[in-house]
């Protein structure tokens, strides 16, 4: 469905999307897991064709996007990280003037409006003006606009970020809904939980980089370890432990003053390092720990 | 690329959102020409003997048509454009569907001409209504709006393309738009003025349209009627192409 091959985007000396490969296949939800800055939105605006290529090529469904935008564009639904509804128009008008966009006859768009203003609980809301809404409403509300033209890749910029966790769920289970549809999701996120529940692949950005591409339970398996280790040694006994941690060839990181050790089936700790290590918390890895191993951040930052 | 039959649909979207908030803007467009007309035409006039003959009111009404048909294209694609791209994120929201940006641009510039000739509509007819209209040749001056619309959109829209935030539309208007309302042939005959000024004048895109409304309205356009046509075609020809591009680049990137 998508095809990026060596996507490069600059602004000016900054580099935001440095070379990056991946395919996205038709029907699944893919996942691209990253920090603030590590280009996830500067890659996807290209796939939208909103943000020209400093490099390289993406195709959508077959068509190039630097020629095919319109095409392209009648095509996919997007669900911006910004909210852009429009507040001149009232809740119903927005859906059905996006459908007017895409050049859906008015008896049709005003069905579809109301059909989707219904999946996401809004059509008691249908006449309300944009300001009267909550956040997690408008966040339904841009979804269902998104869904207007019956898209058939849907591409969603943190569509869950700062909403409560129970419209979280309804919003998740809509898009499980739709993937299991045939609709192809295209998912940007920093929530682990989110990723591992929707996604059937996932891509681990940072600094413009995809640094590792598999489903989420195989990323889990292949860098999580059996167990992570969470510590907070003194500052200074931080020296003694890391040596001894390097030596007995434990694989870990540092993220300010604490200490996070994946340790395999095979691997113990013992002796006196155990005794200043001041361990927090020991667990079975997230993905949030395998992102923290691959990249050395965890992905609030 | 290119500007497509897409724009109609930022322009029925505009329309549509006028058409929900008309009340508020009738102030601009009714209101104010009107005490223009009541003060100058009737309460300056009463003391202003024109050259030519004929009362002051009938030499200023064609400009205020003129004028406030400048002012309506002006605002939409200053404040009204730099505010549905800036503040509500309106143009980032419509380029993700087929529409192109210079889709979006062609639309709120054409639906400026829109506004340019439903003002010019209104003010005709209040000067109508003081009996200012002298022939059917008036009529013209709604199509007349609509390019004037047309090239004012597109020097606007340029504008706002190029400005970093709302505060430098404050410029355009007391540096370009106003002074052109009271040095373009509005109220004045350009020979009132110093040599100078009368350059400047004759430059400013408001004086082929001022002087093109008030020969139609007298219901004399003469052989210079063309050459302020070819004026308003001309600086439109140059203005719109080149704020499609300027807002092109400001948007994708």
């Amino acid at each position: 469905m998508i095809r990026v091959k060596n996507a490069l985007k600059r602004y000016g000396s900054l580099v935001a999307v440095a070379g990056i490969d991946l395919v996205v296949e038709e029907g699944e939800c893919f996942g691209l897991l990253g920090p603030n800055g590590a280009g996830k939105t500067s890659l996807i605006r290209m796939i939208i064709a909103a943000s020209p290529l400093s490099g390289g090529s993406i195709w959508v469904d077959s068509s190039d996007v630097t020629k095919d935008s319109r095409r392209i564009k009648a095509k996919i639904g997007v669900v911006p990280q910004e909210e852009n509804l429009d507040v001149d128009l009232t809740v119903l008008q927005n859906l059905t003037t996006f459908a007017r966009y895409f050049d859906i006859p008015k008896a049709e768009a005003k069905q579809r409006a109301l059909a989707n203003l219904r999946l996401f609980e809004l059509d008691g809301r249908q006449h309300a003006k944009i300001d009267e809404l909550s956040s997690g409403m408008k966040r339904r509300l841009l979804i269902a606009r998104a869904l207007i033209n019956q898209p058939r890749l849907l591409i969603l910029d943190e569509p869950t970020v700062g909403l409560d966790p129970q419209t979280k769920h309804l919003v998740w289970q809509k898009l499980r809904l739709f993937r299991d549809q045939g609709v192809t999701l295209l998912l940007c996120t920093q929530n682990m939980e989110e990723a591992s529940y929707l996604c059937n692949r996932v891509a681990i950005m940072n600094e413009g980089k995809v640094i590792a591409t598999e489903p989420p339970q195989e990323l889990l398996a292949k860098y999580g370890g059996k167990r992570v280790l969470e510590a907070r040694p003194r500052p200074e006994a931080r020296d003694l432990v890391l040596q001894e941690l390097t030596e007995a060839g434990f694989e870990w990181q540092a993220v300010e003053d604490t200490l996070y050790i994946f340790q395999d089936s095979n691997q113990f700790l013992e002796g006196g390092v155990l005794e200043v290590l001041n361990i927090l918390s020991q667990r079975t890895p997230t993905l949030e720990d395998v992102f923290l191993r691959l990249t050395g951040r965890s992905l609030g930052e | 690329m290119g500007v497509s039959y897409r724009s109609w649909r930022v322009w029925q979207r505009n329309r549509d959102v006028f058409f929900k908030l008309w009340r508020s803007e009738m102030p601009g467009f009714l209101a104010e020409p009107l005490l223009i007309l009541l003060a100058m035409g009737l309460g300056l006039g009463a003391y202003v003997t024109m050259e030519e003959g004929g009362r002051y009111i009938e030499f200023i009404a064609p400009g205020v048509v003129a004028g406030y048909a400048m002012f309506s294209a002006s605002f939409e694609c200053t404040y009204g454009s730099f505010v549905r791209m800036h503040y509500q994120k309106t143009y980032d929201a419509i380029i993700t569907t087929p529409i192109n940006v210079e889709d979006v641009i062609a639309g709120d510039i054409f639906w400026g001409a829109t506004r340019s000739s439903l003002t010019a509509c209104a003010v005709l007819a209040i000067a109508s209504a003081f009996g200012l209209v002298n022939s059917w040749w008036a009529l013209l001056v709604l199509p007349l709006a609509i390019l004037a619309g047309l090239m004012f959109s597109s020097i606007a829209m340029l504008y706002t393309s190029l400005s970093p935030s709302i505060y430098t539309f404050n410029y355009y208007f007391t540096l370009f738009i106003t002074p052109m309302f009271f040095f373009g042939g509005v109220f004045f005959p350009l020979s009132a003025f110093p040599t100078i000024v009368q350059h400047l004048s004759w430059i400013a895109p408001l004086t082929p349209v001022a002087n093109l409304t008030r020969a139609l309205m007298s219901g004399h356009p003469g052989e210079g009627a063309w050459w302020g046509l070819a004026i308003v075609v001309g600086t439109t020809m140059v203005f719109f192409p080149l704020s499609l591009r300027t807002m092109r680049n400001r948007l994708l990137k």
